[in-house]
């Protein structure tokens, strides 16, 4: 996976309560076999009219929006399934990291897994982020190894985030090589459960 | 004495194989359930990496969210057919069972595991889907992961797991007649929000969830995802135990006595304390009607469509007026008078045995009112044979009801079955979200009696007033 590490880029703002993974990814799209290509499928039903031509009022089909990397939107962001096509299409589409107020949880581990960082900020934060990103092309610089958030007008703002996840982040390693150094561990533990 | 510990502390500490500071705990996992829509991808990590299947003995797959339900010889969505074969082809390779379409121990997963006893107390259950939750009510700790946790686990039989707080849901006092499981978990949800069990295990407790069968249980804990927690469970119980005598892949004789010992032991110590607590009174719980598109956005089938300005909060108030646009409503409109144009039972929520005859108690000697479409899709192919047997197929397709194949089918419409644009369906799966039965389709979640009744008038009807009560 690709390090996070410091990370500046243009703003892309939904300003939409539950985005829910079936709006994120829609259904139809699920049926591949494959990690990759699902960026084309974003959004989908709220991002192309029925005759396939992109739709002029969604957000993210804005100007201003175009070629945005990180994802700025509201309260329970990625609510509904664990489908994990919702980070990949999200990433496939460009963005490394997603600001919002709140997360789903299932949806918010799943972030991390797929070289996506997720997050949390004061609603104020957020909406102020959103102000400076509806209308005009906004960049910020997110950085994860300081754990904060910048813009080139004074902007500053701090985030928590799970050590465990940010150092996975900041390496871009894969988790299942951390956890089968941990092999015999998992041995001892099924001899003593028996299982 | 020992402290006295939640089922959901017990069940974490009988399963940390690694637990460090700063860090989540590594947690042993006891069963794997694999479907054909969140595996192949974590099949393909495995072989790029050269890796196997550490325990295909505690991994079993099943095939369900885009099987047909019509005629399952004949599969014409080649990517559907796609995945279902690459699941075969990967099982075979791994060396995974899998109940493919022409097992009969085909079905929806979460109906399967219990249906088969791979579901038991104390387990840590895993599978790619949010409703694994449902396996907790026979008290295992079960959550749905993502395709990567699902290559993890099937890689090291282990995840890495933060270990979640803990909320008691007590729902006191006893259920009204015609008040059913599926009104208990709606109304909860409409009282405390979509989110108020996020980073939290539910547990169900209090005289209402004792007083529950197995198949009820299931379908509270099914959508404690709809309230944010990614597990939900209920203390096993000599219920519990009951339903699990006999099954296939439980244990039989003597080692089942010794096992319902271990089960017993899981119980929630009495004094144990929780990082949370909320309650329900049974008596202010009717049966639910969803009127928006999150499942908190319910009321009483005697309330109203309710408006934004009733909000307590601007984010409440946003998500009012979104849902009200997309499901066409205005705020006043009674909830008996909403028509709808299909309906959908079915789900791993209220797709069981229990909810099929619930349903034709309603639809016998009934008629599908003019104009609707309904159908039946049953949880699993033995739910199906068991309602053949006992003649509620019947019963349905006399009254206009068509009969289906088990599946996921339009609980999701991954399948050919779907709500079309703008339409209006009364179902009894989990979730009403935006476009969740079709484009543009608008869902109204409710309990398979009330669906059905749902049928045969056309629009919403309190089944409390139907002239043969179809109910105790
Ligand atoms: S019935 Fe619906 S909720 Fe249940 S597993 Fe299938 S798609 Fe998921």
């Amino acid at each position: 996976m690709e390090p996070i590490i410091k990370h500046t880029g243009n703003t892309g703002v939904l300003p939409r309560v539950n985005v829910d993974t079936d709006q994120i990814i829609p259904k139809q799209f699920l049926k591949r076999v494959e990690r990759t290509g699902f960026g084309q499928f974003l959004f989908f039903d709220w991002r192309f009219l029925a005759n396939g031509k992109d739709n002029p009022d969604f957000e993210l089909n804005q100007s201003q929006a175009k070629d945005a990397s990180i994802l700025i939107s509201d309260h329970n962001f990625g609510c509904g399934s664990s489908r994990e096509h919702a980070p990949w299409a999200l990433q496939d589409y460009g963005f490394r990291v997603i600001i919002a107020p709140s997360f789903a949880d299932i949806f918010y581990n799943n972030c991390f897994k797929n070289g996506i960082l997720p997050i949390r900020l004061d609603e104020e934060q957020v909406y102020k982020l959103m102000e400076n990103g509806k209308d005009e092309v906004y960049e910020v610089t997110v950085d994860l190894q300081n754990q904060n958030i910048t813009d080139e007008n004074g902007f500053e703002a701090s985030f928590e985030i799970d050590p465990y996840w940010k150092e996975m982040l900041l390496k871009g390693w894969d988790e299942i090589s951390l956890t089968l150094q941990y092999e015999d561990k998992i041995d001892q533990y099924e001899e003593k459960m028996n299982v | 004495m020992t402290q006295p510990k939640t089922i959901i502390e017990k069940i974490w500490e009988n399963h940390t194989v690694l637990s460090e500071p700063g860090k989540p705990d590594l947690l042993y996992v006891d069963l794997q359930m694999v479907h054909e829509v969140t595996s192949p991808q974590a099949f393909e990590g495995l072989r790029i990496s050269g890796r196997k299947v550490r325990r295909p003995d505690l991994t079993f797959a099943t095939m369900d969210h885009n099987v047909p339900t019509e005629n399952r010889a004949s599969i014409t969505d080649a990517i559907a057919k796609k995945q279902m074969e690459t699941l075969s082809s990967n099982c075979k390779e791994f060396g995974i069972e899998v109940a493919d379409l022409d097992s009969p121990n085909n079905g929806i997963v979460h109906i399967i595991g219990p249906e088969l006893g791979l579901t038991q107390p104390g387990k840590t259950i895993v599978c790619g889907d949010s409703h694994t939750s449902t396996h907790g009510a026979f008290g295992a700790l079960a959550f749905g992961i993502g395709t990567s946790e699902v290559e993890h686990a099937l890689a090291t039989q282990t995840l890495w797991q933060s270990k979640p707080k803990t909320m008691e849901v007590r729902v006191n006092g006893r259920l009204a007649p015609g008040v059913t499981a599926k009104d208990i978990i709606l109304a909860i949800i409409a009282k405390y929000g979509v989110d108020f069990g996020t980073g939290h295990v539910l547990e169900y407790t209090g005289e209402a969830i004792s007083g529950l069968t197995m198949e009820e249980r299931m379908t509270i804990c099914n959508m404690s995802i709809e309230a944010g927690a990614r597990a939900g469970l209920i203390s096993p119980d000599q219920v519990t135990f009951d339903y699990l005598e006999g099954r296939e892949k439980v244990p039989s004789g003597e080692a089942f006595t010794q096992k319902v010992k271990e089960w017993q032991e899981l119980a929630t110590d009495e004094g144990a304390e929780y990082d949370a607590v909320v309650e329900i009174d049974s008596s202010e719980i009717e049966p639910m009607v969803t009127w928006g598109t999150n499942p908190s956005q319910g009321v009483g089938v005697k309330g109203v469509v309710p408006s934004p300005t009733e909000a307590n909060s601007s984010v409440d108030r946003k998500a009012i007026e979104q849902s009200l646009e997309y499901m066409d409503l205005e705020p006043g409109t009674k909830i008996t008078d909403i028509s709808i144009q299909h309906v959908f039972i079915g789900s791993c929520t209220n797709a069981r045995i229990s909810d099929l005859r619930a349903a034709a108690k309603v639809a016998e000697g009934r008629k599908v009112a003019d104009g609707v479409r309904a159908m039946v899709v049953p949880g699993s192919q033995k739910v199906k044979l068991q309602a053949e047997k006992e003649g509620l197929d019947k019963i349905f397709t006399e009254a206009g009801f068509d009969w289906r194949e088990s599946g996921c089918s339009m609980c999701l419409s991954m399948n050919p079955d779907f709500v079309p644009e703008g339409e209006r369906c009364a179902s009894t799966s989990n979730r009403n979200f935006e476009g969740r039965q079709g484009k543009g389709a608008r869902t109204h979640l409710v309990s398979p009696a009330m669906a059905a009744a749902a049928a045969v008038n056309g629009k919403f009807v309190d089944i409390r007033n139907l002239k043969e009560p179809a109910f105790k």
